[in-house]
């Protein structure tokens, strides 16, 4: 059941992605060409999924637990580290150059793109490269853990 | 880079896929307590196969979260419906940019999903600043590939 839910939550995003253009990174690349063929269409797709979002988590909230899990568990930090200014920095870089962020690399790769075909490789490399990058000292927020 | 293709304004449509993304991402919390982070959920399902430093044990879910994203271009051809992508033919270019995205988000613990649609969902301040720097970021990327080195 956890699968199979898991697998239809993934199937909706996915949905989503794809019917919104966001899974099209031509659409994508022209959304943040401010300055060319600006395609706003993407400001809809935020606009739409955290609203939905907004709304929906409050709505959730007001149960005492997850129907599948023991507890809700989110994120509770609120500092300001350099982590999380570098790393939204590199990655705003990698999807102005591709056009891709991580869910519609995923949701487009049965469409067999080879630009996709090499993407989605690397950025798993770079997800678990990353991962081990960040237990280095150099990027350890001070204090933390 | 590569060629610009024009694409058409598409409010409806994409608001209606941003309510579907928005579904799933109150699905994920609703079902399983967790942020819908395809970064974060990719990095849990990755790390079946290559271990990670901190990932969740509990990674069913991510597992069959992935093979639903996987499947859901394949439902829409199945019935028929239209699916428009034009990705890079550079493959150097698409190599570098999917290593600077998954660097970057696990670095910056989260991406477009994550930080933007759930974190902004949440009012977390952490997540607002992620979001205006990675679109600063982008837009500048995008500026400088079309608008300077392009002639665009």
């Amino acid at each position: 059941m956890r699968s199979f839910l898991g697998f239809l939550s993934g199937l909706v995003f996915g949905l989503g992605l794809v019917i919104s253009g966001m899974a099209n990174p031509a659409k994508v690349l022209n959304f943040l060409d401010l300055a060319g063929a600006w395609d706003p269409s993407l400001a809809f797709v935020m606009a739409g999924a955290a609203g939905v979002t907004f709304i929906g988590y409050r709505l959730a909230w007001r149960q005492s637990a997850p129907v599948m899990s023991e507890t809700f568990d989110v994120p509770t930090s609120t500092t300001l580290d350099r982590p999380l200014i570098a790393g939204a920095a590199i990655f705003g870089i990698g999807w102005g150059i591709g056009g891709f962020c991580p869910g519609p690399a995923l949701t487009a790769l049965p469409l067999l793109a080879p630009g996709t075909l090499v993407f989605v490789p690397a950025m798993l490399f770079g997800l678990w490269f990353g991962a081990y990058a960040k237990s280095l000292p150099i990027l350890s927020p001070k204090g933390a853990n | 880079m590569g060629p610009i293709t024009p694409t058409e304004f598409t409010p409806w449509l994409s608001l209606g896929g941003g309510i579907l993304i928005g579904l799933s991402a109150v699905m994920v919390m609703a079902l399983f307590g967790r942020i819908a982070g395809i970064s974060g959920i990719a990095r849990g399902a990755l790390s079946v196969l290559l271990p990670s430093e901190g990932v969740s044990q509990d990674r069913g879910w991510r597992v069959a979260f992935v093979l639903g994203l996987l499947a859901a271009p394949l439902a829409m051809l199945l019935v028929g419906a239209p699916v428009e992508q034009t990705v890079s033919g550079n493959l150097f270019g698409m190599m570098i940019a999917g290593l600077l995205v998954g660097v970057g988000t696990a670095i910056g613990s989260g991406c477009t999903s994550g930080h933007g649609v759930c974190g902004l969902a949440r009012l977390s301040p952490r997540s607002a600043v992620a979001v205006v720097t990675f679109m600063v970021a982008a837009a500048a990327t995008v500026f400088i590939l079309r608008h300077v080195l392009g002639g665009a």
